[in-house]
């Protein structure tokens, strides 16, 4: 009697632990596998010495390097080359994405001016249009600025970075100027007071101020330049030139599923540093987010 | 909210000198590259950009020189980018849809006649023969020719011959160099075979009048074009078939029965290319099913990874619950990885042949996933539910936590099971705010190219339509296969009046959705 009372009381908590708890942590279990095997699957391939897609199937059963060399050996896809390219023109266009939109949100929320309202409405209109709509426009005016300064024409990664940069404004500057307006205005007319002219608050008060947001913008837009297919395929045609999304994606459909595991290989390399730096900031992050959604 | 108005005219400190340098170079170096740019505009006669770079220049230079104008010193840079690059290119795409633009119409008419002339060159029988000395000067090959009676002349593919008279002579009178040139050697000739033997030398100003060619580097022999082009009719005519190819006005020369000759020029063709989209049957249908694809896409992808981020939100929202911040890093882990890389990865996963998912998950099963047109369809959706969810289930965190807990507290105490409070509380205080955040994700996935592109291709290709286009292709894939894609040639014009609907769809779709949510009137 005295065992079964105590299964029941058992039983009863464990009930009383699954109603509340418990469940939640098989939803929790199940979102793991979900979101998670993609991922290691790609690992596992890319360090299968094997190279086909049929072979990447066994999981984890042998483990070499060597397709993260071979990656680096391989003069007509050259990824490093890729990289580079990738680092460079998501560095560059994301530092000038979030000056643009620091200028431009600082204005927003510091300045009253005739047209502002209207302003910040175009903006938001605006950014409903993708850039990349406008893909066959860009590429012919990117051969025509080509005529006056080849530096900028097509096969330039100069020129996408221009074109980039035309995308500066739009959301960013929505996030930005949020943020910009949680900072107290006192600050600013201290700063006048003591003889600060109007570039010197931006640059030396309101920036320092406001950097977690200029982190999470700049971040977001390196993400979103990272992962840029349409006009970068379009403006870039020298291999050496091109950035990871181009190159990578003509790397599998021209090999099909023969070089799968050296794919992975570079997938893997490519993904490591953004989702690194994504969970770091990603307190960050969550807050830009959650800041445009509640008010 | 009340902000005291800084006013520009405040700020009237006077600017250090370090400041005023570093505006003085930046403008000054600006102003030297636009200046060059309209000193080259000014040569090319492009006058509508000489015009409008100009303004542009004025419009700076004041901006930055005024005492006034402050907000505009800080919207100007990003504004300059947003409309070169955004609005421009929005408004060049529009013209772009009222032309042929496209393969075989890249040029104005005099180009393509020109060009059709140099296309149909063909050697003249009992033509002369000249000798030839191939020069070279950094990179550009010339023809130096001796012509029978003694006359040297130089020309290259830019310019006609031209007589010269410092040639230096061998022996047997023909010429072998000129200052300034580098004549080509044999090693030299045999090296650039192929460049060469393309290589067509104008005889006048006049194509009609034919052009040299060398086969080896060493003689030129005289070539016309088998088409004569009649300046006065405007028209061509084939003298060996004797066929007369007349401009109709549809930016090509073609006979009564349609034939053409390539390449046409660019025209302006009006809403033919709107008309094609709508009105031909073999572009209407596949368009058709394009659209109602795209919407379908994009209405299914936000309302499943809106359905489980906010269920996932919800389930991981109990304070009782331990590890919730591990799960969290998990559940986001899809939205740090590169969306591109996931669908290839995606796509090797569900391979009919070779894939994880029918090879080791349904044991060797033959599942089409992704060239059956119903089941690709659905992989996307399922693949874009794996990309998609993340997001949504951080914003809904971020709502649900907004929530006040006395709404929720006094709620309970009325006696609201879960489902009630969670239906009618919870539910409607979240959809104010998240509302105008599935209206952008909306907007985002009617252009999701990535997801389309990288999974599928927008495959399987439907092979009864007249453009490329497959089952799974939303809208915008399309617009780029008609643009840039291999199969069927590059068609602009067709592919920019595409644009221009969805511009017009997406736009619709946006205000009347922020109309609803009047997420507008927030603005201060």
């Amino acid at each position: 009697m005295i065992t079964s009372t105590v299964s029941t009381g058992r039983r009863s908590s464990f009930r009383k632990w699954f109603t509340a708890t418990g469940w939640r942590h098989l939803i929790g279990v199940a979102v793991i596998i979900f979101c998670a095997f993609p991922l290691l699957y790609v690992l596992s391939s890319s360090l299968n010495p094997n190279g086909t897609l049929v072979g990447s199937n066994a999981l984890f059963q042998e483990i070499d390097l060597g397709n993260y060399i071979d990656l680096f050996n391989r003069p007509s896809q050259p990824y490093g080359a890729w990289f580079l390219n990738t680092l460079l023109i998501g560095g560059i266009s994301s530092l000038g994405t979030v000056f643009l939109g620091a200028l431009a949100a600082y204005a927003f929320s510091r300045m009253r001016f005739t047209g502002r309202r209207v302003g910040l409405l175009t903006l938001l209109l605006v950014q409903m249009f993708p850039q990349l709509l406008a893909v066959v426009a860009i590429f012919l005016l990117l051969n025509a600025i080509g005529d006056i300064f080849p530096i900028l024409g097509l096969d330039s990664q100069l020129g996408l970075i221009v074109v980039y940069l035309g995308g500066a404004l739009g959301v960013n500057t929505y996030l930005m100027y949020g943020f910009f307006n949680t900072v107290p205005l006192s600050i600013d007319e201290a700063a006048k007071i003591d003889g600060a002219s109007h570039a010197r608050i931006f640059f030396t008060i309101i920036l320092r101020l406001v950097a977690p947001i200029l982190a999470v913008v700049g971040l977001l837009s390196f993400i979103g330049t990272t992962n840029e297919f349409v006009i970068a395929s379009v403006l870039l045609s020298d291999p050496s030139k091109q950035t990871l999304a181009v190159g990578l994606y003509q790397f599998v459909s021209d090999e099909t599923s023969k070089n799968w595991s050296l794919f992975a290989a570079g997938a893997v390399m490519a993904a490591i540093p953004v989702m690194a730096l994504f969970l770091y900031l990603q307190k960050y992050i969550v807050n830009g987010l959650t800041a445009g959604a509640v008010k | 909210m009340t902000r005291p108005s800084t006013q520009p005219s405040k700020y009237k400190e006077t600017p250090t000198l370090k400041a005023v340098l570093i505006k003085i170079i930046a403008l000054g170096l600006l102003d030297a590259v636009v200046v060059y740019a309209l000193f080259v505009l000014f040569l090319k006669e492009s006058w509508v950009a000489f015009v409008l770079v100009a303004i542009g220049l004025v419009a700076i230079n004041w901006i930055y020189l005024t005492r006034r104008a402050l907000p505009a010193k800080y919207l100007a840079p990003g504004i300059v980018f947003l409309i070169i690059f955004q609005l421009f290119a929005v408004g060049y795409s529009a013209y772009i849809a009222f032309t042929n633009f496209g393969d075989g119409h890249n040029s104005t008419r005099e180009d393509a006649i020109d060009s059709i002339v140099a296309k149909s060159l063909q050697r003249v029988e009992n033509s002369p023969t000249y000798d030839l000395t191939v020069l070279d000067q950094l990179g550009t090959y010339s023809f130096l020719v001796t012509e029978p009676d003694g006359t040297v002349s130089l020309g290259n593919v830019e310019s006609p011959l031209e007589p010269v008279d410092n040639a230096q002579l061998s022996g047997s009178g023909k010429a072998i160099g000129l200052d300034g040139y580098t004549a080509l050697d044999f090693a030299g000739i045999l090296a650039n075979q192929q460049a060469i033997s393309a290589l067509a030398v104008p005889l006048t100003d006049n194509p009609s009048d034919g052009a040299l060619r060398t086969p080896d580097g060493s003689k030129a022999f005289l070539y016309e074009s088998t088409l004569k082009y009649d300046e006065a009719a405007g028209s061509f005519t084939d003298e060996t078939s004797g066929t007369v190819f007349i401009d109709r006005g549809n930016g090509q020369f073609e006979t009564a029965e349609g034939e053409t000759i390539q390449p046409g020029w660019k025209i302006d063709v009006g809403f033919a290319n709107f008309a094609r989209a709508f009105g031909e049957e073999e572009i209407r249908r596949p368009l058709i099913g394009v659209v109602i694809w795209t919407f379908a896409f994009a209405i299914l992808s936000v309302a499943t990874t809106f359905a489980l981020g906010l269920f996932l939100a919800v389930v991981f929202n109990d304070a009782r619950m331990k590890g919730r911040r591990f799960y969290r890093v998990i559940a986001i882990l899809p939205y740090a990885f590169p969306a591109f890389l996931s669908a290839l990865v995606w796509a090797g996963l569900m391979n009919r042949d070779f894939g994880f998912i029918n090879q080791v998950l349904l044991g060797g099963a033959d599942v089409p996933w992704l060239t059956d047109p119903v089941l690709a369809k659905v992989s996307i959706l399922i693949v874009n539910l794996w990309l998609g969810f993340p997001y949504m289930f951080l914003v809904s965190t971020g709502a649900l936590q907004a929530i006040p807990d006395e709404i929720v507290e006094a709620a309970k105490v009325d006696g609201a099971k879960p489902w009630a409070l969670f239906r009618h509380i919870k539910l409607p205080l979240l959809m104010v705010s998240l509302a105008p955040l599935l209206i952008s994700s909306f907007a985002f996935n009617f252009n999701n190219f990535n997801l389309i592109y990288m999974l599928t291709g927008g495959g399987p290709r439907d092979i009864g339509a007249d453009v490329n286009v497959g089952a799974t292709d939303i809208l915008i894939t399309l617009v780029y296969k008609v643009a840039f894609g291999s199969v069927a040639g590059r068609d602009y014009g067709l592919a920019s009046a595409f644009a221009i609907i969805i511009f017009i769809v997406v736009a619709t779709v946006s205000v009347i959705g922020f109309r609803q949510t009047k997420a507008l009137e927030d603005l201060n």
